[in-house]
C-alpha cells in the first residue's frame, strides 16, 4: 500500500509540474482531492485491511492528503504570481512623447484680461457694472461736462444713429448712471461709490493694424468724502502691478479731458525694457496707458453729488490695448475677426 | 508745435540749468513733448564767415568758378565753387578744411584740375533754411573768420509739443507763454515783454473801423509806413525755420514771428484796400479768393473782414489775395484781433481749411493780447527797420470782455484734493509764478486768474488744484490708499451668469468665444444669401459695408463660421454680445444682450449636433438655475432659419430664445456637406429667472425597483406628451425615468424607458409597482402609445 501512496505522490508532483494555469490546476486538484479523486479513493481500500493496518494506512493517507493540499496551494500561488507577471510583461510600452491632443475650447482674450482686472478690483471692494452700447448724447457728452460745440467732441468721431442716439465712444458714458445709482447710498449711508464698468466703445474711424472702430475699455470710479490725487495714484499703481504681476512704475502727466479736473495721462514703465528705452516704447522708457483724473465737479453735480462734500477719481483703461500688450497681439483687427486660428490659442489664463 | 530753447531763453534766464531736464519736466507738468529732440548746429563746426576776394571762370567748366576767399587767415584760400551767385565782395558761410557738416569732414578736394581748400555753403547745407539755390549771402557786417555759430544763433535745442495736449491752453501757443511755464518750473523770473509805447501815437488819426458782428470780440489795428526792409534778419529766419515756417519776406515773417512768440495771429493789409474796416457776416453765400489763390465758398455763418462791403479776409483764418501787401504798397494796416472760438472752429471745418491762425483762434485766445501784440510788433519793426513811421493812432474796439475770475478756497480744500501736505508758501509762489494774483489770509486763499488763463481754461477751484499739483510734480506725491469704510460687494446675476456660461461652454463643450461687430456686414451676409434686415441705421457711417445695426447675432456668427469653415471639421463658436430690436415708443433703441451659439460639423449628423446644442442649453440652465427648459415649435421668421425643428426656448413660461437648424440655402453656401445649428437667447431674461438651488434627495436605503417599458411612439407625439402620462400621477415612489434604448426605422419609432421606483421607508412589493405601471400604460394608451409586442 505504501508503494501506492508513494507513486500517487510522485504522480501528483509530475502532473502539477506540467500544469500551466489555474484551470488545469483545478482539474488536477479535483482528480486527486475531489470526492472521487484518487487520494480520496484510497480510503476504499480500508475495508481490505486489518485494524492495525487500517490505523497505519489512515495516517499515511491523511498525511498524503495534507501534503497534496500543501503543494497544490503552493502551485496556486506560483501560478497566480506567474499570471501577474505575464500581465505585466504583456503591457505594451507607450511613447509618451507623441503629440498631445490639446483640442478644447477658448476664451476671447478680452474676457481673460477683463476677468483679471475685475478680480483685482473686486478684492479692493469695487462692484462690476454693465452698461448698454447704445447711449444718448446726454450720457456720452452732456452729463460729462462736454457741451455741444466743445472741441472735445471733435476728438472722438462718434457713430450716431438715425434716431439721434449714438454708439458710446467711451465707457465714461456710464458715469452719470453709476453716480445716480449709488449716490443715494453714499449720501444717506456713507457707502463710498466704488465701481468699474468694462464695455465696448465705438469710434468712427478707418481701421488698420493699430486702429479699430470697436474696442473695449474699462472705466472705474471711486467717490467718497476725501478721495485725493494721492489715492488715485495708489489705485492705479496697485491695479497695474497686479495686472502685470510685477511692480509697475507709474507717472502722471497733465492731460485734458472735460470730465476730470485735474486730468492726467498715466504712463507705465515700459514692460519690455523696464524703463531703459527700447523700440516698443520709442526709447522713452514709458508707455502711455490710461487717461484718468479727479472727477470734474460738474460731472459730480450732474450725478446728484455735491462736489463741495465729495471728491472722486475716474480712470479709463484700454482693455483692448492691455490684452494686446499682454499677449503680444500685433494686429488689433484679429480680435474682432472671429478667426479661430488666432483666437483658439487663448484657452485660459487666470 | 516746434519750440526753440533760444527763443524761450529770451524771456527767462535758464543759464546753468540742464535744458533736457527742463524739457522733461515740462512734459510731466505742462504738455506732452515728443520723444525726438533736435540739437540744431551740433553737427556743424569749422564754418566761418568769409569774403570772396576774387572770382575767375574755370577754364574748362561753365559752372565752376575759381575763388580766392578771405576766411580770416593770413593768406587767402583757393576755393573751387559751383554756385551761381558768387561775386567779389560777397560774404558767405565758408567751411574750412577740417570743418564738419553733418557726417562730412571737409578736406582739400581736387575739382577739374584745381584743388579746393574748403567749401562755400548754402543756407540749406548749414541747416538754417531750405534754400539751396546758391551759397549763403551774408549782408551783416561780421569780421571775416568769425565762426558762423558765433555770428548767428545756429546752436539751438528744438523740441516738439503735441498740439493735442495744448487744446485747453490758449496761452501756450507762443514762446512767451511757454517761457512762463519754464520760469515757474525752474523758479526763475519771467522777463516782461519789451513793447513799443503805443500811447505815443494817440494824437494821430484813428482808422475807420467798426465791429458789426458779435462774433468779433476785439479788433485792434494800426497803420505803418515807410518800411524799407525786405529780407528778415538771419536770426529771425533761423528761428522761423527751426519752428517749421518758411521765410517769405520781412513783413510776412514778422507777423509769423509774432504769432510764434505771443500766440497772437496778426495780419498786414495794404492800407489802400482797407480804408473802411467792417467786421461782419453776409446774408448770401459767395466765392472768395484767399491769398493762397484758392477760391473758397463763404456762407452766411462765416465772419469776414471787409472794406466797407467788400470782403478782404476770412476772419481768423486767412487773408484775401486782393488786399495782400504788394510791391507798391506804401502803407500797411496791421490787424490784431480775437474772434469767437466756436465760430472759427466751425468755419474751419466748413471750409476744410485749417491754418496756423485758426488753430490758435479755436482755443479761445485772450483778447487782452491784441494791443500787446501790436506794441511788440512795432518794437521789433523799429529794431530791425529804424526808419518806419506809425501813421495812425491805435484803433481798438473791445466788444466782448471776459469776466475777471476770482476764486476762493482754503488750505483744507487743497489737502483734501491732493491727499498730501503742500505748504502755503509753495502754493502762493507757484500760482504767482504762473501769473495768478494771490492773497493769503490765515489759510484762506483768494486768487485772481490772469486774463490769458481766464478765457475757458481756469474757471473753478479744481483748476487751481491742477496748477498747484502739476508744478509741484506728480512724481513728488506720497502715494496713499483711501480711508473709506468697507462694505460687501455683490455681483449682479447677469454678470455672474455670463461668466459661468462662458466657463461651461469653453470647459465642458470645447466651444470658442468670439467677438464681432454690432452692425450687420452687408457684403458678407449677401455672400451667404442672408439679407440684412431693416433696423436702426448708423447716421454717419463712412464705410458703405456697415450701415444697419444687427437684430440678431446669428447672421454675424454664420459669417464667422463661413470664414472658419476650414479651421476644423467640427467646431462651435459663441458670443455674448448686443443686438438692437428696433426702437420703442420713445424712439429709443431696444438694446438686448444675447448669447449666440453656432455649431458646425462635417462629421456629425445634424441630429447629433442639434441635440448637443439643446443639451448645452439645458446643462447651462440646470447648473445656473436648477430648472428645466422647455421648447415650442415655431414658424421661421428669418431667411437663415430652417423651417423644420425650429423651436422657441422657454424658461419659467417665458420665451427667452430660439434654437434651430440653418436653412439649407445658407448652409450650402458655407459647406455643401456640413450641418450647422444655432441658438440665441436673451441673457437678461435668462438671468432674471430665479435660481431654484439644489434639491437634495437622500438616497433610499431600500432597494430600487426597475421597470422597463418598450413603447411604439406614433408620429407627432413628443416625449413631453409621454412624460405627462406619469407626471400627472404625482407618484411619490417613482424616482426617475430614463431612455435606455431607441429603435427607429422609416415606419417604427420606438424607445425603451426605464422607470425607477424606491421608497425611503420600506422595500416595495412588485404588486404595488405593477399597479402604478398599469396606470401609466393606460395613460399611454390613451394618447395612442402602445407597448411593443
Amino acid at each position: 500500500m505504501d508503494d501506492k501512496i508513494k507513486s500517487l505522490r510522485l504522480q501528483l508532483q509530475q502532473e502539477l509540474d506540467k500544469t500551466e494555469n489555474l484551470v488545469e490546476l483545478d482539474a488536477v486538484r479535483v482528480a486527486y482531492l475531489g470526492k472521487k479523486g484518487s487520494i480520496t479513493s484510497l480510503m476504499k481500500n480500508m475495508k481490505d485491511l486489518t485494524n492495525e493496518e487500517r490505523k497505519e494506512f489512515g495516517k499515511s493517507v491523511n498525511e498524503l492528503k495534507n501534503q497534496a493540499a500543501e503543494i497544490i496551494e503552493k502551485k496556486i500561488a506560483e501560478l497566480k504570481e506567474k499570471e501577474i507577471q505575464q500581465e505585466i510583461n504583456s503591457m505594451p510600452k507607450f511613447d509618451i512623447t507623441t503629440p498631445v491632443d490639446l483640442e478644447r475650447g477658448s476664451y476671447h482674450p478680452i474676457t481673460l484680461v477683463q476677468r483679471q482686472c475685475e478680480a483685482i478690483f473686486r478684492t479692493m471692494g469695487f462692484t462690476v457694472e454693465d452698461y448698454s452700447e447704445v447711449v444718448t448724447d446726454y450720457e456720452c457728452f452732456e452729463s460729462l461736462n462736454i457741451p455741444k460745440h466743445h472741441p472735445a467732441r471733435d476728438m472722438q468721431d462718434t457713430y450716431y444713429l438715425e434716431n439721434g442716439q449714438l454708439l458710446k465712444s467711451q465707457t465714461s458714458a456710464a458715469q452719470n448712471a453709476i453716480l445716480k445709482k449709488y449716490g443715494k447710498n453714499l449720501i444717506e449711508n456713507g457707502v463710498p461709490i466704488k465701481a468699474i464698468f468694462p464695455g465696448r466703445c465705438f469710434r468712427n474711424e478707418a481701421t488698420d493694424a493699430c486702429h479699430e472702430n470697436t474696442f473695449f475699455q474699462m472705466e472705474g470710479v471711486m467717490v467718497d468724502k476725501d478721495i485725493s490725487i494721492s489715492n488715485l495714484i495708489y489705485f492705479m499703481k496697485t491695479m497695474l502691478s497686479e495686472v502685470f504681476q510685477k511692480d509697475i512704475k507709474v507717472r502722471l502727466r497733465p492731460g485734458f479731458f472735460p470730465f476730470v479736473e485735474p486730468g492726467f495721462e498715466l504712463d507705465i514703465s515700459c514692460l519690455i525694457c523696464g524703463g531703459e528705452g527700447c523700440p516698443s516704447c520709442k526709447h522713452s522708457g514709458w508707455l502711455e496707458l490710461c487717461p484718468c483724473g479727479m472727477i470734474h465737479p460738474e460731472v459730480l453735480r450732474e450725478g446728484g453729488i455735491d462736489p463741495e462734500k465729495y471728491t472722486g477719481f475716474a480712470f479709463g483703461l484700454g482693455l483692448t490695448r492691455l490684452a494686446m500688450m499682454k499677449y503680444g497681439v500685433k494686429d488689433i483687427r484679429d480680435l474682432n475677426s472671429g478667426n479661430l486660428k488666432a483666437l483658439s490659442q487663448f484657452t485660459d489664463d487666470i | 508745435m516746434f519750440l526753440s530753447m533760444n527763443w524761450i531763453s529770451d524771456f527767462v534766464d535758464l543759464s546753468g540749468l540742464n535744458k533736457l531736464d527742463l524739457i522733461h519736466q515740462f512734459s510731466l507738468s505742462t504738455a506732452e513733448v515728443e520723444n525726438e529732440i533736435f540739437f540744431k548746429g551740433s553737427d556743424l563746426s569749422g564754418v566761418v564767415v568769409a569774403e570772396i576776394k576774387s572770382v575767375e571762370e574755370h577754364p574748362e567748366s561753365k559752372k565752376l568758378h575759381l575763388l580766392k576767399v578771405d576766411a580770416g587767415d593770413d593768406a587767402l584760400t583757393d576755393v573751387v565753387c559751383g554756385a551761381p551767385n558768387v561775386k567779389v565782395g560777397m560774404k558767405t558761410a565758408f567751411a574750412k578744411v577740417g570743418a564738419k557738416i553733418g557726417d562730412i569732414t571737409i578736406a582739400p578736394r581736387p575739382l577739374a584740375g584745381y584743388t579746393s581748400y574748403g567749401m562755400c555753403c548754402s543756407e540749406a547745407e548749414i541747416g538754417i533754411s531750405d534754400d539751396n539755390s546758391g551759397i549763403m549771402e551774408i549782408t551783416d557786417d561780421i569780421p571775416n573768420g568769425t565762426d558762423i555759430k558765433e555770428a548767428y544763433e545756429i546752436d539751438d535745442i528744438i523740441f516738439e509739443v503735441d498740439n493735442k495736449s495744448l487744446t485747453n491752453r490758449p496761452d501756450l501757443w507762443g514762446h512767451y507763454g511757454i517761457a512762463r511755464e519754464f520760469a515757474a518750473l525752474s523758479g526763475r523770473a519771467l522777463k516782461p515783454l519789451e513793447l513799443d509805447d503805443l500811447t505815443a501815437y494817440n494824437s494821430l488819426p484813428q482808422i475807420d473801423m467798426k465791429i458789426e458782428d458779435p462774433l468779433c470780440q476785439r479788433y485792434s489795428c494800426l497803420q505803418v509806413e515807410n518800411i524799407k526792409r525786405n529780407v528778415s534778419p538771419v536770426n529771425m529766419r533761423i528761428r522761423l525755420f527751426y519752428c517749421g515756417m518758411r521765410g517769405i519776406n520781412f513783413l510776412a515773417d514778422l507777423t509769423n514771428y509774432l504769432m510764434l512768440e505771443m500766440g497772437q495771429p496778426m495780419h498786414a493789409f495794404d492800407s489802400r484796400k482797407v480804408e473802411k474796416i467792417r467786421i461782419k457776416r453776409f446774408d448770401t453765400p459767395f466765392v472768395f479768393q484767399t491769398l493762397d489763390g484758392v477760391d473758397r465758398n463763404i456762407d452766411e455763418n462765416t465772419l469776414m473782414i471787409c472794406n466797407d462791403n467788400t470782403p478782404v479776409a476770412i476772419a481768423g483764418i486767412m487773408g484775401g489775395l486782393d488786399s495782400e501787401i504788394v510791391e507798391d504798397t506804401t502803407t500797411l494796416t496791421l490787424e490784431s484781433a480775437t474772434f469767437d472760438s466756436v465760430s472759427i472752429r466751425k468755419s474751419t471745418v466748413r471750409l476744410a481749411h485749417r491754418t496756423d491762425a485758426s488753430m490758435r483762434y479755436e482755443k479761445s485766445l485772450d483778447p487782452e493780447m491784441t494791443t500787446v501784440a501790436i506794441g511788440r510788433f512795432v518794437k521789433l519793426l523799429k529794431d530791425y527797420d529804424s526808419e518806419i513811421k506809425v501813421v495812425s493812432s491805435l484803433t481798438d474796439e473791445y466788444a466782448f470782455r471776459y469776466d475777471e475770475i476770482t476764486l476762493n478756497f482754503d488750505k483744507a480744500f487743497v489737502n483734501r484734493y491732493t491727499g498730501i501736505e503742500i505748504g502755503n508758501d509753495t502754493i502762493v509762489n507757484t500760482l504767482k509764478s504762473l501769473g495768478f494774483k494771490v492773497t493769503l489770509k490765515n489759510d484762506d486763499f483768494t486768487v485772481v486768474v490772469p486774463s490769458w488763463r481766464a478765457t475757458k481754461d481756469v474757471t473753478i477751484k479744481a483748476d487751481i488744484i491742477e496748477e498747484i499739483t502739476r508744478i509741484y510734480g506728480y512724481d513728488n506725491f506720497d502715494i496713499n490708499t483711501t480711508r473709506s469704510p468697507l462694505y460687501p460687494v455683490r455681483t449682479e446675476s447677469v454678470k455672474s451668469d455670463e461668466e459661468k456660461i462662458k466657463d461651461i461652454l469653453v470647459k465642458k463643450y470645447n466651444l470658442h468665444e468670439v467677438h464681432s461687430y454690432v452692425w450687420a456686414y452687408n457684403e458678407e451676409q449677401k455672400a451667404l444669401s442672408i439679407p440684412v434686415e431693416e433696423n436702426v441705421k448708423l447716421a454717419n457711417a463712412t464705410n458703405p459695408n456697415i450701415e444697419t445695426i444687427r437684430k440678431s447675432m446669428i447672421p454675424t456668427q454664420l459669417c464667422q463660421v463661413n470664414t472658419n469653415r476650414s479651421y476644423s471639421p467640427s467646431f462651435g463658436i459663441f458670443e455674448i454680445g448686443r443686438v438692437v430690436d428696433g426702437v420703442d415708443e420713445n424712439n429709443l433703441c431696444i438694446e438686448k444682450k444675447n448669447l449666440a451659439v453656432t455649431l458646425f460639423s462635417k462629421t456629425e449628423t445634424v441630429k447629433d449636433i442639434y441635440f448637443k446644442l439643446r443639451d448645452i442649453l439645458a446643462v447651462i440652465t440646470d447648473d445656473l438655475k436648477h430648472k428645466e427648459l422647455s421648447f415650442r415649435l415655431c414658424e421661421p421668421q428669418h431667411s437663415y432659419e430652417h423651417p423644420v425643428n425650429l423651436n422657441e426656448i422657454i424658461l419659467d413660461g417665458e420665451v427667452i430664445g430660439k434654437i434651430g437648424i440653418v436653412h439649407p440655402v445658407v448652409s450650402k453656401k458655407i459647406d455643401k456637406k456640413a450641418s450647422i445649428v444655432f441658438a440665441e437667447i436673451d441673457i437678461n431674461k435668462f438671468a432674471s429667472a430665479n435660481n431654484d438651488s439644489i434639491q437634495y434627495s437622500e438616497p433610499s436605503k431600500f432597494p430600487v425597483m426597475n421597470y422597463d417599458l418598450s413603447l411604439e411612439i406614433p408620429e407627432n407625439t413628443f416625449f413631453e406628451d409621454l412624460k405627462e402620462c406619469w407626471k400627472k400621477l404625482d407618484c411619490e415612489i417613482l424616482k426617475g425615468t430614463k431612455i435606455v434604448d431607441t429603435y427607429e426605422t422609416e415606419e417604427i419609432h420606438s424607445m425603451t424607458i426605464r422607470f425607477d421606483f424606491a421608497s425611503h421607508t420600506r422595500t416595495l412589493s412588485s404588486a404595488e409597482v405593477q399597479e402604478i405601471m398599469d396606470k401609466i400604460i393606460a395613460n399611454l394608451n390613451e394618447i395612442g402609445v402602445k407597448l411593443r409586442g
